[in-house]
């Protein structure tokens, strides 16, 4: 803390300097390193698990990367490169290893950062880390294993009564046990950086955001058990099959409740690259902290619009739950999408970018790939994602969207337009910052985030628009060649999923440029060990 | 910063710029939070949800006793039924087949009840782009009026196995 010369010491002197907000003595019993670049406190286990979590993200980014390029390709028509065998297992582990292990894998490094070195502690746990990782790969491993040797063409939702290998079930219980674990180790760090008082004051936003995210990971991962447990007994032989609608009901209390994780989670990363690439700060700490309690209380009400037209649940439950009770949690959507780029403009203005209404925008740092990662992030999920999804979550308008490629349209303008790319851009600091290595080819790093957000928005609204046309998401042949009756397409719809494998080419493209620096840079990269990062 | 301890006294209310926002925000929640139940009974497009638990089974001998009573007819393999107006109408789902063609009357409203034989199908009218979900061990029964002449086919969007994008069928509506 700076001390005041001009009598306003006097003033404050009624706060003893140890509870003062800020960093107090660390609990890291000499496992810790100074970052050259932050000055903050770098607890050196959980350096080793946010590289180890962060590595194996992505391994299954690669994995569900080749998936999603074969995909784009069958889909666009004049290509249709796959058989229909392949394409279904292709599209099962694409959603799996994209949706879920590479998402998840990434949460538990930013949990494990947040956790810890932003609290000036120790992470709680090395022991428990090695767990939740051992099983988190283990997992991971069975579910490929079992789709990629065709014993599960189940999709990613497996609804009953499709019945997919044991194996798989158990993967995917494995997995989400060992996330479990890891969010405890987690919650259990906040709760020995208190005990310890590393820190005085309320935690930083980040710590506050990865928090809410971890609470609805909890409840996610619940739900998540009491749906696959079931399930996997059932596989074996041992009971009979979960009720079909039960099953539709509970797993989209883990299916889309994990997306609220993601949201949680990538919101967080915002504010975080927001402060990393402009130096921005929160306007109002209330305000952001506010909206992510939102969260909490509201978003898992969403899981229904998965329902609403499904038989089994009534009309006024679909329309009380889509609309998140009152739409609290779009509110708090709202909310963010405002305080981020608020706090952007504020900061850039106070460097004296103050030309015009959006001077401070263009003044932004776009050859940073941190900074374009994260704005290009917030504007695709803020403006495609948001509005799409607020539009087919209403009773009406799910009638003419229900499982057309409109479902699909909105989620990878979120997930992977939003979240994914958001991740992205974290990774142009994780590598620097936590590996220590230096990016190689900087001006191709610069153009990735550009090409992998123009491929998924090309690829995203051409999706919508098939969609509109009735054309089915997970379908081999919009044609319906050898089918009982004919049916089939607008030629507008034709043309869109041309567009459909174009813009997802372009995206692969994106991704890999942004597979191969990233490997590069970890594997070969020059080391800024006791040095500051080369600025972008 | 969003990534230091916040200084002491940071819980305070928001500022003009910061209210006005999130009270437009809340306004059109609001908006949209009515405009859900007030389509709900203005527009009549939304079933309310009615269905019943049956098994497959009980459903498939409902379905071909009401085949049986009004078949006219038989294309490629399948029964044409033109039920009379106002009636319960069974339509299967399975594997990878709808049955049978339902001939309908312009204008007259049916109970059109769908369901599954083996696992989660979609029921999706084309061209019309009309989708409801229908889920094994459900009779989920949808109060249909036709509006508008002609042939419309019935293709299933929820995966359903390896045959899934042959599964096609047809809904004839006259004058």
């Amino acid at each position: 803390m700076a001390t005041t010369a001009n009598g306003l010491a006097a003033l404050e002197g009624h706060v003893p300097d140890e509870e003062k907000p800020g960093f107090k003595t660390g609990n890291h019993a000499g496992q810790v390193r100074t970052c050259e670049t932050t000055g903050l406190p770098v607890c050196l286990t959980a350096q080793r698990f946010i590289r180890l979590n962060a590595v194996a993200a992505v391994v299954f980014l690669l994995i569900g990367g080749v998936a999603a390029l074969l995909l784009a390709l069958t889909r666009w028509p004049t290509v249709h490169l796959l058989p229909a065998d392949w394409y279904y297992r292709v599209l099962t582990a694409h959603g799996l290893n994209m949706l879920i292990l590479w998402i998840i894998f990434m949460e538990i490094a930013i949990l494990y950062f947040a956790g810890t070195t932003l609290l000036n502690t120790r992470l709680a746990s090395k022991g428990t880390a090695w767990v939740a990782f051992g099983l988190m790969v283990a997992g991971a491993l069975a579910i490929n294993g079992a789709v990629w040797s065709g014993k599960a063409d189940v999709m990613m939702t497996s609804y009953v009564p499709l019945q997919a290998h044991w194996s798989f079930y158990l993967g995917i219980i494995l997995f989400a046990v060992g996330a479990l674990i890891a969010v405890i180790n987690f919650l259990a760090t906040l709760y020995i950086a208190k005990r310890d008082k590393t820190y005085a004051g309320s935690v930083p936003l980040v710590v506050f955001g990865a928090t809410a995210a971890a609470i609805i990971a909890v409840v996610t991962l619940l739900h998540g058990a009491v749906v696959m447990i079931p399930t996997f007994l059932w596989s074996l032989g041992l009971t009979e099959a979960p009720d079909a609608a039960w099953y539709r009901l509970v797993w989209w209390g883990l299916g889309h409740q994990s997306q609220q994780v993601n949201v949680c989670a990538m919101v967080s990363v915002w504010y975080l690259l927001g402060t990393l690439t402009t130096g921005a700060k929160p306007l109002n700490q209330a305000v952001c902290r506010g909206a992510f309690v939102l969260y909490i209380l509201f978003i898992n009400l969403a899981s229904a619009h998965h329902l609403l037209v499904d038989p089994g649940v009534g009309a006024g439950w679909k329309i009380w739950n889509t609309s998140y009770a009152m739409y609290l949690a779009v509110l708090a959507s709202m909310i963010h999408g405002f305080t981020v780029p608020a706090s952007i403009e504020v900061a850039m203005r106070k460097k004296g970018h103050n030309k015009g209404l959006f001077g401070w925008l263009f003044a932004a740092p776009w050859k940073n790939p941190g900074f374009s990662a994260f704005f290009l992030s917030l504007v695709i999920f803020g403006f495609l994602g948001g509005i799409t999804g607020v539009t087919l979550g209403t009773q009406q308008i799910n009638i003419i969207a229900h499982n057309t490629l409109r479902i699909p349209g909105h989620f990878h303008t979120t997930v992977v337009g939003g979240t994914s790319l958001a991740f992205m851009g974290l990774a142009y600091y994780v590598v620097p910052l936590i590996f220590q290595k230096e990016y190689p080819a900087k001006a191709l790093a610069r153009l990735q985030p550009f090409v992998f957000a123009g491929g998924i928005t090309v690829m995203a609204i051409a999706m919508s628009f098939a969609g509109s046309y009735g054309v089915p998401r997970r379908h081999w042949d919009i044609n319906f060649t050898g089918a009982q009756f004919s049916a089939g397409f607008d030629s507008t719809a034709h043309l869109m999923m041309g567009l459909v494998g174009i813009g997802g080419t372009i995206a692969f493209v994106g991704l890999l440029i942004f597979l191969l620096l990233t490997v590069a840079a970890v594997f070969f990269g020059r080391s800024n060990a006791g040095k500051k990062m080369e600025a972008w | 910063m969003s990534i230091s301890f916040p200084e002491q006294g940071w819980f305070k209310a928001p500022s003009a710029g910061e209210r006005l926002w999130i009270g437009l925000a809340i306004a059109w929640c609001l908006v949209l939070t009515l405009a859900m139940p007030y389509w709900h009974f203005k527009g009549k497009q939304n079933s309310t949800g009615e269905a019943y638990r049956v098994t497959p089974a009980e459903f498939y001998q409902r379905a071909q006793k009401f085949i049986e009573a009004y078949k006219v007819g038989e294309d490629r393999y399948t029964a044409i039924v033109q039920p009379p107006p106002g009636t319960d109408v069974y339509l299967t789902a399975r594997m990878w087949r709808w049955d049978p063609v339902l001939k309908l009357k312009k204008d007259q409203t049916y109970r059109v009840h769908v369901g599954s034989m083996d696992l989660n199908h979609g029921f999706s009218l084309q061209p019309v782009n009309m989708n409801f979900q229908v889920v094994p061990g459900y009779d989920h029964v949808l109060t249909l009026t036709p509006t508008r002449a002609g042939e419309y086919s019935i293709v299933c969007n929820e995966f359903c196995g390896v045959g899934h994008h042959t599964m096609a069928g047809k809904i004839i509506v006259e004058e």
